[in-house]
């Protein structure tokens, strides 16, 4: 949710309102450093987006959910906060397991509640109504509530300063694939990627394509990639959303085909495995893209099985997951449709074999009898 | 009075496939190759209420729901 949006029900939110926020970083998002990097450097900022959130709502509790490896800091900020007072409601402190799934909003609702950290069925209540302690919960992410402290510190017109009218203020993307290792970056809503990334068009040639928000996002050929504006419209008008903020730009010395297939493996593996369509549907885009990268004489059909497959999981699951991969392999068929004829024509393709650029966590997990 | 207007709604966690929603109510639910309903999210029309509230109330699960079209929810991110 942006900053700029007024907090839900006017601030008519109950009694215990818990602000939550996802575990992105190396655990969930792969690609995604962004709110690692907030939580670690700048953990007041954070915490005083949460205590802003609460006073505002009127909240009995907060909640801090981070990624283990970052709980320890979290903590000694709560800590150095409590000795001065800072917050009139005290901050918990509670470590997220590392999957993919974990910081979907309804997933921590769960965890929170003792249960396991997997996405739950939202469409007859919302947790804004009844969540943790089946009470209505906010969950906002670390970057939200980052945004939230500055404009509470500094007023609305200074938030306003840069960006646009309808996307005020700036957005932390984390970049991979343009310098030796992925870095966050911070730019006002509205600019232009070819100025972010600093990729001139002559440069753009050097890339295959480019990821727009993340695993779950889209692909945009570089050449619009240049010109995209890095803003919630401007993403729009390339069927992209900037989502966890995730901009990745693919190399030419890899096979995207392969690079597609093992991220869609990865998220076959991060389902929660919950929801029918979402299990086979998920796990019939992981194989037919595997035998397209690596084995493309064994298909009986092409790129319209994917597009068949990615229409029949989006929307019928219980969290976005299967959305986010259908969009993630759509948009592929789309940007590298040359690769996809050419596969299909030739069999073998040279740079399938060349190792992985996409980040994944290590070790991934291989299935018995695929083709890694 | 606005009269109230029915859609179907799914809980795809509940919902195992057995298909008998599309068994009693074809005029609106068919099943996908995997065997999971898929129908269309627009109201029912007050004619097939007393049909989709039979396939709710038979689905062994429990999963399928008959909610008003205008209330809210939906998955989260």
């Amino acid at each position: 949710m942006p900053a700029f949006r007024p907090l839900p029900n006017g601030g008519r939110l109950g009694p215990a309102a818990v602000r939550s926020w996802w575990p992105k970083g190396a655990e969930g998002e792969p690609a995604s450093a962004k709110d690692a990097v907030l939580l670690a450097r700048t953990p007041h900022l954070v915490l005083d987006g949460a205590t802003a959130a609460a006073a505002a709502l009127g909240a009995c509790r907060v909640v801090a959910y981070v990624p283990e490896h970052l709980v320890p800091g979290v903590r000694r900020a709560v800590a150095e906060r409590a000795r001065h007072g800072l917050d009139p409601v005290p901050i918990e402190v509670v470590g997220a397991p590392s999957a993919f799934l974990a910081g979907q909003e309804a997933a921590v609702v769960s965890a929170l509640n003792g249960g396991p950290p997997m996405p739950t069925f939202q469409g007859l209540v919302p947790i804004r109504r009844r969540g943790v302690q089946g009470r209505p919960t906010l969950v906002h992410n670390v970057e939200t509530l980052a945004h939230l402290a500055l404009v509470a510190r500094f007023g609305a017109a200074w938030f306003r300063q840069v960006g646009t009218e309808r996307a005020p203020g700036t957005v932390l993307l984390t970049v991979s694939g343009r310098s030796p290792s992925p870095v966050v970056i911070e730019t006002p809503l509205g600019s232009r990627a070819g100025e972010v990334l600093g990729l001139s068009n002559e440069e753009a040639t050097q890339y295959a394509g480019a990821l727009v928000g993340g695993y779950g996002g889209t692909w945009v050929p570089i050449e619009a990639m240049v010109d995209l504006e890095l803003s919630p419209e401007g993403a729009r008008r390339h069927d992209a959303v900037l989502g966890p903020g995730v901009v990745v730009l693919l190399g030419k010395r890899t096979c995207p085909l392969a690079e597609v297939a093992r991220v869609v493996r990865f998220l076959e593996a991060q389902s929660a495995g919950q929801c029918g369509p979402c299990i086979h549907g998920v796990a019939g885009l992981a194989a037919t893209l595997g035998a397209l990268a690596w084995a493309p004489a064994t298909l009986r059909r092409g790129p319209e099985e994917l597009v068949e497959l990615a229409s029949l999981v989006e929307g019928r699951g219980a969290c976005r997951h299967p959305d986010g991969v259908a969009r993630f392999v759509t948009s592929a068929c789309e940007v590298f449709a040359d690769e996809v004829a050419r596969h299909l024509r030739t069999g073998l393709c040279p740079l399938a074999a060349a190792p992985g650029t996409l980040p994944l966590p290590r070790p991934l997990a291989r299935p018995a009898g695929v083709a890694w | 009075m606005r009269r109230r207007v029915f859609r179907l709604l799914v809980d795809p966690i509940a919902c195992d496939g057995h298909g008998m929603c599309a068994e009693l109510f074809p005029e609106r639910i068919a099943l996908d190759r995997f065997g999971y309903p898929v129908f269309s999210d627009q109201p029912v029309s007050p004619d097939l209420l007393p049909l989709a509230r039979r396939a709710t109330t038979m689905c062994p699960q429990l999963a399928l729901h008959l909610v008003e079209a205008n209330a809210s929810g939906g998955a989260g991110r």
